[in-house]
C-alpha cells in the first residue's frame, strides 16, 4: 500500500490544524454560516437531514486492517456506532458533531487519511477496480495510476474551483468493475500491438438527471503522459464548462453538446502545448509509486482441504460460488464480503463489524481490505485452506451472505432517510426486495441481476445502470418509484430504459416481483436477467407490468 | 390558515431542533411552539433568526405541522423523517413516531 511522504503528512497535518482554527471561529462567532459553509465543505462535511454528514476518503477504495480500525474507533466515538460506505468507495460518517469534528480528521490523519476533495467542484476521490492488483486478467494494477493522480489532483490550484465536481475511475482488467463509462473521465489501461501499456481514455460519462455513456476519445495513451493528457481535458472543461447552468456544468453536457469528435480535437491542441512542458511521468516516478503496490510474497498453497469443504458443507459451497472469485496466484482468493443482509441498509457496517473485518484482514488477508462500489468490501489475499474459517467468522458477524451480484446485492443511496436532496427513501425499498427474495436457493436460480436504487434524479444510486433501476419520484407528496431496464456498468455499459407509469410505494416491489417472474419464464439456458432482456426487449416486461393496454 | 412551527438544526452538532413555546430549542417535535397565523409565524421566525445570531441553531425556517391534542406532528415525509430519524435503519427512531412511516415502508 502506499504511504504518506512527509509532503502527505505535512499537508494533511496543517489542513487539520487550519480546520481546527476554522471551527473555533465558527463556533464563538467570528465567521458566518455563509463564511464557514465552503470550508466545511472542503473537509467533507456536510449538513444533513439529521445532523452533520461528514464523508472520508478512501483512495481507490483500499484500506489497511488499520485503517478500518480508525475508521471503526470514528463510528463508535463519534457517530451511532456504524458507517455508510458508498457508490464512491468511500464512508459516510451520518451523526457527527462540528465540534467533534477537528478531533476526527485528527484521528484520520493518525492513519493517512482525510476528507479533502470529498465535497465541491474539484477532483474527487479517484475509484478503482476493487480487484486490483490481484484480479486474473489484469494488465498492471490501476492503483498505481490512482495515486499518481492523487498526487497530482490535490488542491491542484488550477482545478479547485471547476464548473462541477469531476470524477475519475481507471480499471487495469477487461471485465470493468469500477464503471468507467460512467465517469466524468474513465481510463482503462490497455496493451498496444507492439505490447506497450498504455490507457484506452474515455470522457463525459456520468449519471444524474442527464446519463451518458463516456466516449473514447483516445484508443491509446502512453501511459507517461497520462498527466498532460488529463490536464488538457481539465483545462478545455474548465474553460468551457457551462458555469451558468448548474444542471448543464458536468463535462458529459460539454462533451455532448460539442461532439465527441469537436472536444477530442480541442483536447489534442491543448494536449499538443502540453505534451512536452506538462507534467510528464518519468518511469523512475512510475516505479517509485508502483513499488508500494509490489505484489505481496505469496506462499505455496495445498488447496486439498478447501476442496473437501466443498463437497462436505453446501452452504459454504454456495457462499464460494457468489463471493468468492479466482486470484491470479494460484491457491489464493479474492472474497467478497456483502454489506447487504437480509433487511438491512445496504453499505452500512457497525463498529464490531469494521473491527471483525479488520480482524479478517490481518489473520487471512495480509492486513488488506478494499470497498467496492457496490458498496460491499472484499478480502483481496485469501489463502484457500483459511476460506472455510474466515466463512465461519464472517458468519458470525452476519457479514456472509452469499449473494454478490443477486437480487439482493442492492445499491442503494441513504434517500430521504439520511440526504438533504433527497425527494423519496430508497433504503426501506431495498429492505423490502431484500427480505422478498431472501430465500438465497431463489436468489442463486435467479443468477446475475444487479438491482439499484437511487432516491432522486442525481441518482446516487446508480439506478441508471441498474439491470433493474429504481428511482424515487415524489407525486404530490406520495413517493412513486419508476423502474428502468437493460441499464449495464460493465465493458458494455447502457443507460436503462424507462418501462412505464411509476409504482406507488406499496406496489413497488411486487412490480420486481412480477419482471423476474417473466424473465424465469422466458430465460434460455443460462441467460442472466440482462441477457434475456436484450433478446426479448421490453414488450413482455411492460405486458406483465401494465396489460397490454 | 396554516399550522406552523419552526425547526433548524443546532449548529454545535447538527441536531434537528425545534424552536419552544418557551424560545428555546428542543429535539423533540412535540415541544414546538405552534402558530396559525403569519404574523405569528413571521414573529417565530424573528426569533430564530435571533438564535442564529447567538450561534445556537443555523438555517431555521417554517414548516406545517398538525396540532391534535396540544402535539405538534410534521405533515410533510421530510420533515416528519427529521422529527423522528431514519425509517430503517439501524438507528431506528421510537416506534410511534415512525409507525405511519414504517407502514408505507
Ligand atoms: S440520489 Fe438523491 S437522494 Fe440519493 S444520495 Fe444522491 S442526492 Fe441523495
Amino acid at each position: 500500500m502506499y504511504r504518506y511522504d512527509a509532503y502527505d503528512t505535512q499537508l494533511v497535518g496543517e489542513r487539520v490544524t487550519q480546520f481546527r482554527d476554522q471551527v473555533r471561529r465558527r463556533l464563538d462567532g467570528s465567521l458566518s454560516e455563509d463564511e464557514f459553509r465552503p470550508l466545511r465543505l472542503l473537509n467533507g462535511l456536510y449538513l444533513q437531514l439529521h445532523a452533520y454528514m461528514l464523508r472520508v476518503a478512501i483512495p481507490y477504495g483500499t484500506l489497511s486492517s488499520e485503517q478500518m480500525r480508525m475508521l471503526a474507533h470514528i463510528a463508535r466515538r463519534y457517530d451511532k456506532g456504524y458507517g455508510h460506505f458508498t457508490t464512491r468507495q468511500n464512508i459516510q460518517f451520518n451523526w457527527t458533531r462540528l465540534e467533534d469534528a477537528p478531533d476526527i480528521l485528527a484521528d484520520l490523519a493518525k492513519v493517512e487519511m482525510h476528507a479533502i476533495q470529498t465535497s465541491g467542484n474539484t477532483i474527487r476521490n479517484t475509484t478503482a477496480d476493487p480487484f486490483a492488483g490481484v484480479a486474473a486478467e489484469e494488465i498492471e494494477d490501476p492503483r498505481i495510476y490512482c495515486e499518481i493522480i492523487r498526487q497530482w489532483s490535490t488542491l491542484h490550484p488550477e482545478f479547485s474551483f471547476l464548473p462541477r465536481k469531476f470524477k475519475i475511475a481507471v480499471t487495469g482488467a477487461r471485465e470493468d468493475r469500477a464503471a468507467v463509462r460512467v465517469h466524468d473521465i474513465g481510463l482503462a489501461i490497455r496493451r498496444d500491438n507492439s505490447g506497450e501499456v498504455g490507457f484506452e481514455v474515455m470522457v463525459g460519462g456520468g449519471q444524474g438527471r442527464t446519463p451518458m455513456i463516456a466516449k473514447t476519445i483516445r484508443e491509446f495513451l502512453p501511459k507517461d503522459q497520462l498527466l498532460s493528457y488529463l490536464e488538457a481535458i481539465l483545462r478545455v472543461y474548465n474553460l468551457a464548462g457551462r458555469r451558468d447552468n448548474k444542471y448543464k456544468a458536468r463535462i458529459k453536457i460539454l462533451v455532448h453538446e460539442l461532439g465527441a469528435e469537436t472536444f477530442h480535437e480541442q483536447v489534442e491542441a491543448e494536449w499538443a502545448q502540453l505534451r512536452d512542458a506538462g507534467p510528464n511521468l518519468q518511469a523512475v516516478e512510475i516505479a517509485r509509486i508502483a513499488a508500494f503496490f509490489d505484489p505481496p510474497r505469496y506462499e505455496e498453497v495445498d488447496s486439498a482441504s478447501y476442496q473437501a469443504k466443498l463437497f462436505q458443507d453446501r452452504t459454504f459451497a454456495d457462499w464460494v460460488r457468489t463471493n468468492v472469485a479466482p486470484h491470479k496466484q494460484d491457491g489464493y482468493a479474492i472474497v467478497s464480503i456483502s454489506l447487504k443482509p437480509e433487511g438491512e441498509a445496504p453499505g452500512d457496517a457497525t463498529a464490531a463489524q469494521m473491527e471483525a473485518v479488520a480482524d479478517f484482514a490481518e489473520r487471512y488477508s495480509l492486513q488488506e481490505i478494499r470497498v467496492t462500489h457496490e458498496q460491499n468490501l472484499v478480502l483481496p489475499h485469501v489463502r484457500q485452506p483459511d476460506l472455510y474459517a474466515l466463512w465461519q467468522g464472517l458468519r458470525d458477524q452476519e457479514l456472509a451472505t452469499a449473494n454478490i451480484g443477486l437480487i439482493s446485492d442492492i445499491i442503494a443511496c441513504p434517500g430521504l432517510d439520511y440526504c438533504g436532496l433527497a425527494t423519496t427513501r430508497s433504503i426501506p425499498v431495498a429492505q423490502r426486495i431484500s427480505r422478498l427474495f431472501a430465500n438465497l436457493d431463489r436468489q442463486h436460480d435467479i443468477g446475475e441481476l444487479r438491482l439499484k436504487i437511487s432516491g432522486c434524479i442525481n441518482a446516487c444510486g446508480h439506478h441508471h445502470v441498474g439491470h433493474i433501476g429504481i428511482l424515487g419520484v415524489d407525486r404530490k407528496g406520495e413517493e412513486y418509484y419508476q423502474i428502468t431496464l437493460g441499464g449495464r456498468a460493465d465493458e458494455n455499459a447502457a443507460i436503462g430504459k424507462i418501462i412505464g407509469p411509476a409504482f406507488s410505494s406499496a406496489n413497488i416491489v411486487d412490480a420486481v416481483e412480477t419482471l423476474v417472474t417473466v424473465y424465469l419464464e422466458r430465460r434460455r439456458d443460462h441467460e442472466r436477467f440482462v441477457d434475456t432482456y436484450e433478446r426479448v426487449g421490453q414488450t413482455p416486461f411492460k405486458e406483465a407490468l401494465y396489460g397490454s393496454r | 390558515m396554516k399550522t406552523q412551527a419552526v425547526t433548524a438544526n443546532l449548529l454545535v452538532d447538527g441536531r434537528v431542533a425545534f424552536l419552544t413555546w418557551e424560545g428555546d430549542w428542543s429535539e423533540k417535535v412535540e415541544d414546538s411552539h405552534v402558530v396559525t397565523s403569519n404574523e405569528e409565524a413571521e414573529w417565530l421566525l424573528d426569533s430564530a433568526q435571533r438564535a442564529v445570531s447567538a450561534q445556537v441553531v443555523i438555517d431555521p425556517y417554517l414548516i406545517e405541522v398538525s396540532d391534535s391534542n396540544g402535539s405538534a406532528w410534521p405533515l410533510s415525509r421530510r420533515e416528519q423523517i427529521r422529527a423522528a430519524g431514519p425509517t430503517g435503519t439501524i438507528d431506528t427512531a421510537p416506534d410511534g413516531l415512525t409507525a405511519g412511516l414504517k407502514q408505507v415502508a
